[in-house]
């Protein structure tokens, strides 16, 4: 199989701090793979690669090579707008616009240039229901997304992700700010959505990572300490210092 | 004992505290009651001023004169009973300075003593005639007819044109010049800054890099803490000559004037308080519309502005509120004439600037005074307006984190 | 789904177009905002002195200098601070450490909020019924100085309230956990870190006092008078006046037009320093808290 995602030996430096230190992982269509470690380092730094979304901080460098579809995503005229339609993002706490819940899903298909409601309306139930979410708002589509339940806001941000036909989407720790049964609902989603998406998912929930994801990368202080097919990782861990995060000794 | 003496102390400077924040309350209590308390004196005055009175023949039909009336009579602007209602007769204006055409030294008196006869006798023999004289002239004895004048109301100073306190014989308080006055000079000003304030926040906000941001803050912060005379004085050397010269006028101040310096005057309001709410929009929320392929100016015109739409309306209002309220400059550089303006390029007068204006010549206590504290009563009120409107503009919850 | 060329090329477009016109409109402000400042600047400041600074105005106030306008002012400044700081300050303390009340804090807020929009010349009205008419201060330091501490009041409560607010919580609980009463609390931990901010409210409404003009139009101004005050009961001239005054009125306008400069650029100048004094202020206690 061919990946989807390759990074080779990719280092980030926030001006002088060096975030990301070579990093070279690929990722394979229609998995899920799940980034864990500490808290600061570097997960959400690694995940924002594949959207460019870093570029959006000030004074970022970053070297080596990052890949999407066989594609340098870094090249100098890498299409940005083309890249994120291809690369969803999901964000860790639900942020639904100021809009109405239809013209939440509709967004990224606005701002691209899609202004027929008919198309709109297909996309939006469509997206819609692959969340999980249409029977619970197909009746109020035009109320202020602000008035759902955050489980459900953050189920209107994948849809709202899904709505421009990603093939891959990011997450990072989605389900962080929810309580236990939305959290569940999310990981079910995740479950379906694989079958045709790839998903790159943040967490610091380890029984999450395990039960979602096919593999997994353990991250520590900007650098890639493991990586493997999750049940692997969990059971057999080479490193001694993914052994220790997994039984809890740090972190 | 220690502990019941620190006790008490402690409530002590508790109360202290308390005190001090019913202070606020108080002070608004207090310039309530007393801007009303004069204001409200206008209403219970006749617009003649005291000791005076307007006479007639007795004959005459004719009860009672509004002040317009009386205005308008003695400008000769009517020069016929007819028109206000009485016979056929055309009215004779009796001034007292005259009197000696008419009679003779010694008819008069030495010392004016016989005064009270003479104008008895001339009202009694021209029945067209009114006069305005001094009501010790018209005690036992006078033979003609003293009209009634009624108070001045409510309506008729809101709704009253011309504002003429000091005229003679009786006083015209209309404030509607004043009113659109300020609303003429506050909405000229409000178009200059709205669009320019805006714009510049935007680009603060979202545009501007932090260099030049760091550049623009407290310029801002510096232009909004300079005093408004400084504001009009620019005005009045720059603007004022400009504009005469620009649009050939006989004069340059103008309300254009007004709006140009007072608009200039809200930016600083505008930009910060807009900024502020700008800047209060979620990074992550712009994050996802960036996620989802939108640019930077997508963004901020479909998440960024409509998210903070509530504090740039209150930006906005406020805005307009201190282009209401500011004295000081706009009496400097509008010309301060006090007709319903047609034109941005005629002078106009605000109600704040005839306060400013007149309140020093205005004896303390007399009807002019009073008006003055009615004006200040308006402004009053359209500030509170503005601020409860802003207040709940504000208020209004836009993000529902849970 | 595809999103074609020439959709990207057209919203990018929209985007250049739109925050150029931001650019262009952001421009115009800061030039005639610098056009301002530049202007009085530069005109003004041949005409400041020694002499001018502390002379007694002279000739219809065409030459001499503004010192008594100078004195007036910073008697105003000190009159309505004497006035403004303790209740203002003690207020803000009161509503923001002392009411659990949300309906009373809420109601203060609006009352706050109110007297912020008041405008000036109201106050004027007010100060000039009450101080100098009803109390019979007559046109006095005392009655301008309390009208205008009256106007600064809500922004002393408001910056010592945002002062107050952005001290975490722990440090109050760390003290009172430590045995601390209430009062201490504020007095030993509260109140020194919430210092640096209140200073810096107080000094930017020190710049808002010296301005004004409207409130101290009937209850203190004097037109011209060339002396000192000797007690509060007294009138005085003031800067912002003076200004008006020798722009608007003045016995020969032509004349005065270069002593008006100088007064507009004094003026201008003192808010300049309030300003810096503000922000470095700001700055050096930013420091030292962080150190800490
Ligand atoms: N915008 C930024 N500027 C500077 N440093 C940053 C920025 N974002 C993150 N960092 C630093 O980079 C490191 C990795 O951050 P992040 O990727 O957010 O970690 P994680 O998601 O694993 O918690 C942290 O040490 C963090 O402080
Ligand atoms: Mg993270």
């Amino acid at each position: 199989m061919e990946h989807i995602i390759t990074t080779e030996l990719v280092s980030l430096f926030y001006s002088e701090f060096q975030a990301l230190k070579d990093i070279s992982i690929d990722f394979l269509p229609n998995t899920v793979t799940a980034l864990i470690g500490p808290s600061g380092c570097g997960k959400s730094t690694y995940l924002r690669l594949f959207n460019r979304m870093n570029d959006l901080i000030d004074n970022v460098k970053i070297t080596g090579k990052v890949t999407i579809e066989g594609e340098d995503i870094y090249k100098k005229d890498t299409n940005i707008v083309e890249l994120r339609r291809k690369v969803g993002m999901v964000f860790q706490k639900p942020n639904p616009f100021p809009k109405s819940i239809f013209e939440n899903v509709a967004y990224g298909l606005r701002v691209n240039g899609v202004n027929d409601m008919s198309v709109l309306k297909e996309k939006v139930e469509f997206s819609l229901k692959q969340s999980a979410l249409w029977d619970e708002v197909k009746d109020k589509l035009k109320k202020s997304a602000f008035e759902l339940s955050g489980g459900q806001q953050q189920r209107l941000c994948i849809a709202r992700a899904l709505a421009i036909e990603p093939s891959i989407i990011l997450m990072d720790e989605p389900a962080s700010a929810l309580d236990p049964i939305s959290t569940a609902k999310i990981e079910e989603l995740i479950y379906e959505l694989k079958n045709n998406y790839t998903i790159v998912i943040v967490t610091h929930n380890l029984q999450q990572a395990g039960r979602v994801s096919d593999y997994t990368a353990f991250f520590y202080i900007g650098e890639l300490i493991e990586k493997g097919e999750t049940k692997e990782l969990f059971i057999n861990p080479k490193n001694i210092k993914t052994q220790n995060y997994i039984t809890g000794r740090f972190g | 004992m220690i502990k019941f003496f620190k006790s008490t102390f402690e409530k002590i400077i508790e109360g202290t505290l308390f005190l001090s924040s019913t202070i606020t309350t108080l002070a608004i209590v207090l310039i309530i009651v007393f801007l009303f308390r004069e204001g409200i004196g206008t209403f219970n005055q006749s617009p003649i001023e005291e000791g005076f009175s307007l006479v007639v023949n007795k004959n005459n039909p004719i009860n009672e004169l509004s002040a317009q009336q009386i205005k308008n009579i003695f400008d000769q602007n009517i020069t016929n009973w007819k028109t206000v209602g009485g016979n056929k007769d055309s009215i004779i204006l009796f001034n007292l300075d005259n009197i000696s055409n008419f009679y003779s030294d010694s008819a008069i008196g030495e010392n004016f003593e016989f005064l009270p006869q003479c104008i008895s006798d001339y009202t009694e023999k021209h029945s067209g005639v009114v006069a305005f004289v001094s009501t010790r002239y018209t005690g036992k004895g006078f033979t003609g007819k003293i009209l009634t004048t009624p108070k001045v109301t409510i309506t008729q100073f809101i709704s009253q044109k011309e504002w003429f306190p000091t005229a003679q014989p009786a006083a015209q308080l209309g404030v509607l010049a004043l009113i659109l006055g300020t609303l003429w000079v506050s909405f000229g000003a409000i178009v200059i800054a709205l669009p320019l304030g805006l714009a510049t926040s935007i680009y603060m906000a979202e545009v501007a890099n932090p260099k030049v941001r760091n550049f623009l803050k407290p310029l801002v912060e510096l232009l909004a803490g300079i005093p408004s005379v400084v504001y009009g004085f620019f005005g009045l050397v720059i603007i004022v000559p400009g504009i005469q010269k620009l649009f050939d006028l006989p004069v340059g101040e103008t309300a254009l004037a007004g709006s140009i310096v007072l608009g200039i005057m809200a930016l600083p309001t505008i930009i910060t308080i807009s900024e502020d709410a700008l800047r209060t929009t979620p990074k992550a929320m712009k994050e996802a519309s960036l996620a989802l392929g939108a640019n930077k100016w997508q963004t901020t015109a479909r998440v960024v502005i409509p998210y903070s739409s509530s504090g740039i309306t209150a930006a906005a209002i406020l805005g307009i509120g201190r282009a209401i309220g500011e004295t000081m400059a706009v009496l400097m550089v509008t010309g301060n004439a006090a007709v319903i303006p047609h034109s941005f390029l005629e002078p106009v007068r605000t109600i704040p600037a005839t306060i400013a204006a007149e309140l020093g010549e205005a004896p303390q206590g007399g009807l002019h005074y009073k008006a003055l504290f009615a004006l200040g009563c308006i402004l009053f009120i359209i500030t509170m307006a503005i601020n409860l409107i802003v207040g709940y503009v504000s208020s209004k919850k836009k993000y529902n984190t849970r | 789904m595809i999103i074609s060329k020439k959709v990207i090329r057209n919203k990018n477009l929209k985007e250049k177009i739109a925050f150029n016109i931001f650019r262009v409109f952001s421009a115009i402000v800061v030039l005639s905002l610098v056009a301002i400042l530049s202007f009085i600047i530069y005109n003004g400041i041949s005409v400041i002195n020694w002499t001018f600074l502390t002379a007694m105005p002279e000739d219809g106030m065409t030459k001499g200098g503004i010192f008594p306008a100078i004195v007036g002012t910073l008697c105003l400044v000190a009159g309505s601070m004497i006035f403004a700081i303790p209740i203002g300050v003690f207020s803000g303390i009161y509503i923001n450490e002392y009411t659990k009340d949300s309906f009373y804090k809420r109601f203060i807020k609006l009352m706050t909020n109110n007297l912020a929009g008041i405008p000036s010349i109201v106050f004027g009205l007010f100060g000039m019924s009450l101080f100098v008419n009803t109390l019979r201060f007559g046109d006095s330091i005392i009655a301008g100085s309390l009208t205008l501490g009256l106007m600064v009041l809500p922004v002393v409560i408001r910056t010592t309230e945002e002062a107050l607010k952005s001290v975490d919580n722990s440090f109050r609980h760390g003290s009172l956990a430590l045995g601390a009463t209430k009062l201490q609390t504020i007095r030993k931990v509260v109140l020194p870190m919430a210092f640096p901010n209140i200073i810096t409210g107080i000094i930017l409404s020190v710049g808002r006092v010296s301005g004004e003009t409207a409130p101290i139009l009937f209850t203190v101004a004097a037109y011209f008078l060339p002396k000192l005050p000797s007690s509060i009961f007294d009138q005085v001239m003031a800067l912002p006046y003076h200004l008006y005054v020798i722009s608007t009125s003045g016995t020969n306008i032509e004349e005065s037009r270069p002593i008006a400069y100088g007064t507009a650029l004094v003026l201008i100048g003192f808010v300049l320093i309030v300003n810096l004094a503000a922000n470095a202020l700001r700055k050096y206690f930013g420091k030292k808290v962080k150190m800490n």
